[in-house]
């Protein structure tokens, strides 16, 4: 039976990435590409982005090749997608994410870094989000430390930076009303753990900066 | 829906024509870059701009002449995609505010309605919808919203695309229906039309987009004294020159057969759609320097957006609308 479920979940999250997702993507919104792209082949790797809309794992999602879709799993905040039913049938079956608890609650038994570490060695592919949260729209929050625990504890897995604008004008924190905007996208080199945990974090740190700087936006305030 | 095929065939012919033209350069771009290749002696055929332009010139003739084929509804619907593209990479590349992320919601959706009015041949609410209801209510949204701070710019901008992406793009698609006025069709109804339409707008595009082209050759050929410098070095006096002598020569050549005009005023018309076009693209261009960007998007590869390739249309497609309007129709 769980078996049957399963599959009936694998094929209704496949059906809701290739009629829904990618068409939104693809046509609605449309994305500009300012590097190569480079993203991982296989599993056992960490895709690691900048976060301004619920659309960030949709578009990230969204470009990894079908074959790999049963192991990408977004690693998200289970107290915000877990509390409503609806919603967290949804999170969990249908764009597969990774409940972690941000805050040390009571609801957290695991530490977060043991969830995804396990997650990985099972080769997924992981989609963090270093900042935390969406915050403001368009605006690159201080990344958190946790990212940086993830790769010391997994030395052997690449992590794959990508910086997405655009899709916090698209649809921000607190607004469902989705407007098209083209959205931009780059790619960095991937890199692994190197030595020590600050060298990581600041290499990736230096890293979305770069990106970041790379592309021209007009004004939005 | 679909086309009386008698009536078509001047239609037919010009595509012919295309293709031969498109294939002709295919095959010598092909050619040059192996001999360039195998003199850089790795003997790798490498895809360069000018195979990449050539490539999304097949894609737009065959996506453009198919929906000719397939009759006036489907070239409403092309347009009406074009112009949200269009309206996207206007909305993508200039100042915004955050203020108005619905009254940009609106814009969009002056998009279906516009075009709507095409389908049903509304000439009254067509030519007035954009400068007058879009003109009015989307400020009244923007007082909703409350923002103050730099209202009039955004107000301005917002109008400003929506004329040039929405308002000037859907003349193009009203070409179609424009000879059909006063016959009382209805286009869902299956009945077979005269391609009148179909054949104005093909002259209109073919004239625009070619006179693009024999201006960008005539001015690497002959280019020497730059127009506009500031605003974009590589259109210069021999380019347009050249520009101008080609499109009054096919404008007179197509006027027969295309458009109610005989070939004089063919050649008059070629001559304005020459220079009104060369005007659309720089000011494209001027709003792209401003932006600070060199192309509208990534759509068509080599040439960069939809607005990059439409610049020149969303000024020749008014005036030669109206033109024809006044004169024939």
């Amino acid at each position: 039976m769980k078996y049957i479920t399963g599959k009936f979940n694998s094929m209704l999250r496949l059906c809701f990435f290739v009629i829904i997702v990618r068409p939104l993507v693809k046509i609605v919104i449309g994305l500009r590409y300012h590097s190569p792209i480079r993203l991982p082949e296989k599993g056992r790797a960490i895709i690691v982005a900048n976060h301004n809309s619920h659309l960030d794992t949709m578009v990230l999602v969204s470009m990894m090749p079908l074959r790999l879709l049963s192991k990408v799993q977004p690693v998200a905040a289970a107290d915000y997608f877990t509390t409503n039913p609806i919603m967290k049938w949804f999170a969990l079956n249908i764009i597969g994410i990774l409940p972690i608890h941000r805050d040390k609650s009571a609801a957290r038994a695991t530490d977060p870094i043991d969830l995804c570490q396990e997650a990985l060695e099972q080769g997924k592919i992981l989609i963090f989000f270093p900042e935390g949260s969406r915050g403001e729209p368009e605006e690159m929050s201080e990344l958190k430390y946790g990212i940086s625990k993830l790769a010391q504890a997994c030395p052997d897995v690449s992590v794959y930076p990508v910086y997405l604008h655009g899709l916090g004008k698209v649809m921000p924190k607190g607004d469902p009303v989705l407007v098209p905007f083209f959205c931009d996208i780059s790619f960095a080199q991937p890199f692994s753990y190197s030595q020590h945990k600050a060298e990581f974090f600041n290499q990736l740190k230096s890293t979305f900066s770069e990106l970041q700087h790379a592309i021209q936006y007009p004004e939005w305030d | 829906m679909i086309f009386d095929f008698a009536t078509m065939l001047p239609v037919f012919q010009v595509f012919i024509g295309l293709i031969a033209f498109l294939s002709l350069a295919t095959v010598t771009t092909y050619f040059i870059n192996r001999r360039k290749a195998a003199g850089e002696s790795n003997g790798v055929i490498i895809k360069n701009e000018l195979q990449m332009r050539i490539n999304s010139w097949w894609l737009m003739v065959g996506v453009f002449g198919l929906s000719l084929m397939f009759g006036p509804m489907t070239t409403i619907y092309l347009f009406a995609i074009l112009s949200f593209i269009a309206l996207k990479e206007y909305f993508s590349m200039t100042a915004t505010r955050k203020a108005d992320r619905r009254v940009l919601f609106w814009a969009y959706l002056t998009i279906p309605l516009q075009y709507y009015w095409v389908a049903t041949g509304w000439y009254g609410m067509f030519i007035i919808f954009i400068p007058i209801y879009a003109f009015l209510f989307l400020p009244f949204r923007m007082v909703l919203a409350g923002e103050t701070k730099n209202y009039l710019k955004a107000a301005s901008n917002i109008h400003w695309g929506l004329m040039l992406t929405v308002f000037t793009l859907s003349h193009l698609a009203f070409l179609v229906v424009m000879p059909l006025q006063g016959a009382e069709v209805n286009l869902s109804a299956g009945l077979k039309v005269s391609s009148e339409g179909a054949a104005l707008l093909l002259y209109l595009v073919v004239l625009t987009q070619l006179n693009d082209v024999s201006q960008f050759i005539s001015g690497k050929l002959f280019g020497n004294t730059p127009i506009a410098p500031k605003v974009s070095p590589n259109k210069t006096r021999g380019g347009l020159i050249g520009g101008a002598i080609f499109t009054v020569a096919l404008g007179s050549l197509l006027a027969t057969s295309l458009t109610p005009m005989n070939w004089w005023q063919g050649a008059l018309v070629g001559f304005g759609i020459s220079l009104v076009g060369f005007i659309g693209d720089i000011s494209m261009s001027a709003i792209k320097r401003d932006a600070g960007i060199k192309d509208t998007g990534q759509i068509l590869p080599g040439h960069g957006g939809i607005l990059d390739r439409l610049d020149s249309l969303t000024f020749t497609a008014p005036l030669f609308f109206h033109l024809m309007h006044y004169a024939f129709y």
